[in-house]
C-alpha cells in the first residue's frame, strides 16, 4: 500500500486519478474496489494467464 | 506528545486481545527523520506498546540498505509486517486515517493467519507461479 500524496511521482507515473488504484506487476491496473475474484483474475492477467 | 488518543488506545487494546501469534513490524526510517517518518515512527511505537504480541524493529534506510533491498523497500517511511514468515505486506507513508485501519487489520490478519478469501478465489490464485508485485495506491482519507 502506497500513500501517493507522499510519493507524488508514483501518482504521475501510474496516472492515478482515483483511489484505490492498484498496479499489478506494472502491467495490470485495477481502479476502485472490485470483487476478490475480479482481483484474482487481474493478478493472473498480469503474469500472462 | 502522544498520537493515539485514550479512546484509540482502549479500542486497540481490545482489538489486540484477539491476537494469537506474534507479529513483528519493521520500520524503515532514516537518521534525521523526515516529517512523515517521525510521525509513523511515533505511531507504530505507540501501537506496538499496546500488546505483548507486537514487536517493533527500527531500521535505517541508508545504513541498513542491504536489508531494505532484500525486503523490496525502495522508499520511506516503510513498514513491513511479518508473522511466522514474510507475507509481503508493506505500507509506504503515514498509515493515518482509513489506512490506520488497514494497518491494524493487517496486524490482526497476520497474527490470526487469516485472509478471508473464498475457495474459488484461492483456486484462481493457486495458478500464480511467479512473483507478483501489487501496489495499492491510495490517498489519505
Amino acid at each position: 500500500m502506497v500513500e501517493v500524496t507522499e510519493f507524488p511521482h508514483l501518482a504521475v507515473k501510474y496516472e492515478v486519478q482515483g483511489v484505490p488504484h492498484t498496479v499489478i506487476n506494472e502491467e495490470e491496473h485495477v481502479i476502485g474496489l472490485v470483487s476478490p475474484i475480479e482481483f484474482a483474475q487481474a493478478v493472473l492477467r498480469s503474469i500472462g494467464k | 506528545m502522544a498520537i493515539l488518543k485514550d479512546n484509540d488506545r482502549k479500542q486497540l487494546t481490545e482489538i489486540f486481545g484477539q491476537l494469537t501469534n506474534p507479529v513483528k513490524l519493521v520500520l524503515f526510517t532514516q537518521d534525521v527523520e523526515c516529517d512523515y517518518c517521525q510521525i509513523t515512527h511515533e505511531m507504530v511505537e505507540e501501537v506496538c506498546s499496546l500488546s505483548p504480541k507486537l514487536t517493533l524493529e527500527v531500521k535505517d534506510f541508508v545504513k541498513d540498505e542491504a536489508e531494505a533491498e532484500k525486503m523490496g523497500i525502495d522508499k520511506i517511511p516503510a513498514l513491513a509486517i511479518f508473522g511466522d514468515k514474510d507475507y509481503g505486506i508493506r505500507l509506504y507513508g503515514v498509515p493515518s486515517g482509513y489506512e490506520f485501519s488497514s494497518l491494524i487489520e493487517s496486524i490482526v490478519d497476520v497474527s490470526l493467519r487469516r485472509h478471508g478469501l473464498p475457495d474459488n478465489v484461492l483456486a484462481e490464485l493457486a495458478k500464480v507461479d511467479k512473483p507478483v508485485r501489487m501496489q495499492v495506491l491510495i490517498t489519505p482519507t
